[in-house]
């Protein structure tokens, strides 16, 4: 008897085995980590936008696959539970590609599954340089840190800007951000006069910009993450009276994003800015992708939604590629030196690094028309990530 | 309850005999522990969030001891979780990354953060209490982001490699050594702190809990038993800390913030505080409708939960274990009514 | 002039903010030990109040403030009644369940009504720049704020000092079982003083979207600061709470200011300090 359920057990074990092999032979699943609640849940939102824009453009099958979404929420920065939803969406949901990754510290902690486990993982945002190492099946479609600030470093010590005040928040991104900011500066022979780091949560900028005034520099340089502070960033600079023509003020994007600017008014006229990406780029690619995003969204799209885009462009071109194969070590030898043009303009995935390969645009705020827009007005293209190969 | 007393033959009479005889094991503990070992076997897709609820459940146990039987409310009690967590992460990093060692490490390093900062601990009450512990983990975090280059700061501790528990089983991808391995941590500490209540020091704590005022009186040493279980408290945490780590190989800052102390103590308070069970009941429940809210609506699970946390307090005052305890009791005053 | 008196301006508009959504829940801690710690959802509800009428219905600025009070006290009134009352003799560690289960609904349905990016408002005109005095820039706004919440917390030191209202709420917070004893109506009360605290943490959350932002997560980020200040001020004291708002925000931007590194512990440290020194708080009963 003993033997006899045994039995059973184990055919209809098999049998729900073969059928969901049977279905996965057919399916290629991608399991989004990415932030659906908390802080960070616009970021995600916009990623999750981006993902499903591109579905729907190119429908949901690739060279014979269905692709299936799984959506994954890690809350925010918990890496302990991204490495979990990461293990979970391969050994429970049979997820053949991870993807999203929005936050440094989850998308460490999932590089890890993606190593052990042999899967393609796709890092739609993060951008600390140092995660495309952690996994040999990792390829990044945003950009990192120090590919903008070094490139902004540079642009400003070889156009007029002799000494910059530097001020970021004090955390992994903001330091990141002002380290390479100031090499690329320094090394064209710019001067940092005062440098400070605020703490992450800071709601009130008025004494730090107050300080940078008194220090009277050609610019100060600004490094904040989105949310509430670059609308205090404005406020304070409006309070003090920084006029941009005067000391101008440079940043990263976050300064730049549309709510941003909303909030902020014409006192952020004269902002300039790095990035890779912008819905007032000018490119027809670029105007249509615009189109069809606030018609399927009705909001414009950002660099949070251009790397969502461009990361399903490329499972989708990399599942192409292999046939339909979905293992780690197929998808990641196709994805390598992949290029293609995306609505924010060329990119290339590097062949060694893995990494994004693209050109970096600095930006000035400007009034077109009755809005505030970041208007592009020097390019530098196929730069690469400055940091992978300086460590030992 | 007096009729028991008259009619039953072997009363107890003496406290060393009411000790014994609360501290004898109930059928349900037998089933519950029992049960842990089912997830083995009917949900192995499932190890890796079980081997989390496990770690969870013993942090919150560690908090129970402090709350729920001693009163001390504690709004930081992450700090000892995260103090353990990082000990055993540096430890991997700088290349010793054997588990068992790591963890009484982990223990002897919250244990002395515990113990230091038990002496301010014991001499305050409510709200100050609360804010004292809260400020505390408060300045411990940011302290842990300024020291980026011991802790890894934002980005989390790098390097982190665990090394095969009893030199024999490797921590894979389902899950199964983490499972193992929390849940005999999880047993094990449950055991001493089981002894540590149902022993005169626990009731105590009790007392201490009951009327503060009162305990110098018959001659307790509040202030030195106050230390005491705070100091053991910090060690569990600790200790549930540092599995964290080793069998997630990653540990950041959030693991001495303020949402993973406010976390456990809803969890313990849905559980049902001063039962012991209350934090491993609680943190089952609330990671596990955490879990499946979040897979079915990611954008607004909070507002599911906020709904259960609201029933639960509204329906269950007690907590769970509460209210089991009143149903269980009018089950038996209604089956005492049967008798003749 | 020397820029310490910019910070100790900056640091008053910061903590008159604060104060502002802080007073309500000290004085209702106080008179009925009552936890609340959905204190900072109404503060919430008021600030998007202030952003819908505003940007969708195209309100000015001012006359959204009287909403927001309105809006705050109005909820609050609803939860008091629905929810808290069945909770006045329960332990605490249940209120804080259940305020914290609300919290989490508020945080939700905002995300879900609103979304979760951050929300933003054009001030009018007259309230924008700022005023150079003595070598000193002064933000209007913040002179505003100023002016608005020492207005209002005249207003409550005379209702408390000279009314019959401020009178019995007094002898409610100091000892409540005799405050009933003397016949006092402490229920009804307590259900006028939470809907004014409520209401003013509306107004707070109004004043506070041009200075802080808004996004669903307000209800938890500003939480601490409040604790901090009822702790630290003293439960049931209106003056214990402004001071310990004024001491807090100016005690934050002087430690942002003079030392950056430690700009965001300094609160917490000043905190632990009066904590210690005075553990009922500055101006708290016992």
């Amino acid at each position: 008897m003993h033997k006899l359920l045994c039995g059973v057990a184990w055919i209809a074990l098999a049998a729900i085995g073969i059928a969901g092999a049977a279905t996965a032979q057919d399916t290629v699943k991608v399991a989004m980590i990415n932030e659906y609640s908390g802080q960070f849940a616009d970021t995600g939102a916009q990623i999750d936008h981006g993902v499903t824009l591109w579905m729907k453009q190119h429908g949901d099958t690739v060279a014979g696959k269905k692709i299936e979404l799984i959506r994954k929420d890690t809350g925010g920065i918990a890496p302990d539970t991204a490495k979990r939803l990461s293990q979970e969406a391969i050994v429970r949901d049979h997820a053949d590609i991870l993807g999203a990754f929005s936050l440094t510290p989850n998308a460490l902690a999932a590089a890890d599954v993606s190593a052990q486990a042999k899967k393609f993982m796709v890092v739609m945002n993060a951008a600390t340089s140092i995660i495309t190492e952690k996994s040999p099946y990792i390829a990044r479609t945003s950009s990192t840190t120090p590919q903008l600030n070094y490139t902004l470093g540079q642009w400003a010590s070889k156009n007029g800007i002799k000494t910059v005040y530097t001020m970021v928040s004090d955390y992994g991104p903001g330091i990141d951000a002002e380290t390479w900011f100031q090499k690329g500066f320094k090394d064209n022979g710019g001067q940092v006069v005062g440098s400070v780091r605020f703490p992450v949560a800071n709601p009130d900028f008025s004494s730090f910009i107050q300080a940078a005034k008194d220090k009277n520099p050609d610019a100060i340089y600004i490094w904040i993450p989105g949310g509430a502070q670059p609308l205090a960033v404005g406020k304070a600079l409006a309070e003090r009276g920084i006029d941009t023509k005067k000391i101008k003020v440079l940043g990263q994007d976050a300064l730049g994003f549309e709510s941003a600017l909303k909030g902020m008014g014409d006192v952020a006229l004269g902002i300039i800015t790095v990035s890779d990406y912008d819905y007032n780029h000018q490119s027809p690619m670029n105007q249509a992708f615009v189109k069809a995003y606030n018609d399927e969204f009705h909001r414009n799209p950002d660099i949070f939604s251009i790397g969502g885009y461009d990361g399903m462009h490329l499972i989708y071109a990399a599942l192409q590629k292999t046939g339909g194969k979905a293992d780690g070590e197929s998808l990641i030898d196709a994805a390598k030196g992949m290029s293609w043009e995306s609505p924010r303009g060329p990119i290339m995935i590097d062949p060694q690094t893995r990494d994004i390969v693209q050109t970096v645009y600095i930006r000035r705020v400007e009034k077109v028309g009755n809005e505030l827009r970041n208007v592009e007005f020097a390019s530098f293209p196929n730069v690469k990530d400055p940091e992978h190969g300086t460590r030992k | 309850m007096a009729s028991e007393t008259m009619t039953a033959a072997a009363a107890p009479t003496g406290p060393h005999d009411v000790l014994r005889a609360q501290a004898r094991w109930r059928w349900g503990e037998i089933a519950f522990w029992i049960a842990t070992l089912l997830p083995f076997v009917l949900t192995p897709d499932y190890l890796v969030l079980a081997s989390q609820v496990a770690i969870t459940a013993l942090f919150a146990l560690s908090l129970d001891l402090i709350l729920g039987f001693s009163g001390i409310v504690s709004l930081g009690h992450a700090a000892y979780f995260g103090v353990g967590a990082y000990t055993a992460g540096l430890l991997s990093v700088w290349g010793w990354g054997e588990p068992l060692t790591g963890l009484l490490a982990a223990g002897i390093a919250a244990g002395l953060v515990g113990y230091i900062t038990s002496f301010v601990i014991a001499r305050f009450r409510h709200l100050a209490l609360i804010m004292i512990t809260l400020g505390f983990c408060l300045l411990l975090q940011e302290a842990a982001n300024s020291a980026s280059w011991l802790t890894g700061g934002f980005n989390g501790l790098q390097g982190i490699h665990t090394w095969r528990l009893l030199g024999k089983f490797e921590f894979d991808l389902y899950g199964y050594t983490a499972y193992g391995y929390a849940l005999a941590g999880l047993f094990l500490v449950f055991l001493l702190a089981r002894r540590i209540i149902h022993s005169p020091f626990g009731l105590a704590l009790r007392g201490i809990r009951e009327n503060n005022a009162r305990m110098p009186a018959i001659g307790a040493p509040t202030h030195s038993h106050i230390r005491t279980i705070y100091t053991i408290a910090a060690i569990i945490a600790g200790i549930a800390g540092a599995l964290l780590t080793q069998t997630t190989e990653t540990v950041s800052l959030e693991t001495l913030g303020f949402q993973r102390s406010a976390d456990v103590l809803v969890m313990l308070i849905i559980g049902g505080t001063g039962r012991l069970y209350g934090g491993l009941i609680g943190a089952a429940v609330y990671m596990v409708a955490r879990d499946q809210f979040s897979g079915l609506n990611p954008q607004y699970w909070y507002f599911w939960i906020g709904l259960l946390l609201i029933a639960v307090v509204m329906l269950l005052p007690n907590g769970i274990l509460g209210g089991l305890s009143s149903l269980a009791q009018w089950v038996e005053a209604k089956w005492r009514k049967k008798l003749p | 002039m020397p820029p310490f008196f910019g910070v100790l301006f900056d640091g008053a508009a910061y903590g008159m903010l604060l104060f502002l959504m802080s007073v309500g829940l000290s004085v209702t801690l106080g008179m009925m030990n009552f936890v609340n710690l959905a204190h900072c959802s109404f503060a919430m509800l008021g600030g998007y109040v202030t952003v819908t009428l505003m940007n969708a219905l195209g309100w000015p600025f001012f006359a959204t403030l009287p909403l927001a009070f309105i809006a705050g006290a109005a909820a609050s009134i609803v939860l008091e009644r629905i929810f808290f009352r069945r909770f006045y003799n329960s332990n605490e560690l249940n209120q804080c369940l259940l305020t914290i289960g609300i919290v989490f609904v508020s945080i939700a349905a905002a995300a879900y009504i609103y979304g979760t990016d951050q929300q933003s408002m054009q001030l009018p005109r007259y309230l924008r720049g700022s005023v150079t005095f003595g070598g000193l820039d002064f933000a209007i706004y913040r002179i505003f704020l100023i002016a608005v919440a020492a207005l209002i917390t005249i207003v409550l030191v005379v209702t408390l000092e000279s009314t019959r209202f401020g009178a019995q709420v007094r002898a409610a917070v100091n000892n409540q079982r005799m405050a009933r004893g003397l016949g006092i109506d402490v229920d009804t009360l307590f259900a006028v003083t939470f809907a004014l605290g409520g209401g003013l943490a509306g107004l707070g959350g109004g004043l506070a979207v041009a200075m802080l932002g808004l996004d669903p997560s307000f209800a938890l980020t500003y939480l601490i600061y409040v604790l901090i200040i009822v702790a630290v001020g003293g439960l049931g004291s209106i003056t214990g709470s402004f001071v310990a708002a004024m001491l807090l925000g100016v005690a934050d931007m002087a430690g942002k200011y003079y030392i950056p590194a430690f700009g965001s512990v300094l609160i917490y440290l000043v905190m632990l300090v009066m904590i210690m020194w005075r553990p009922t708080g500055l101006f708290g009963r016992r």
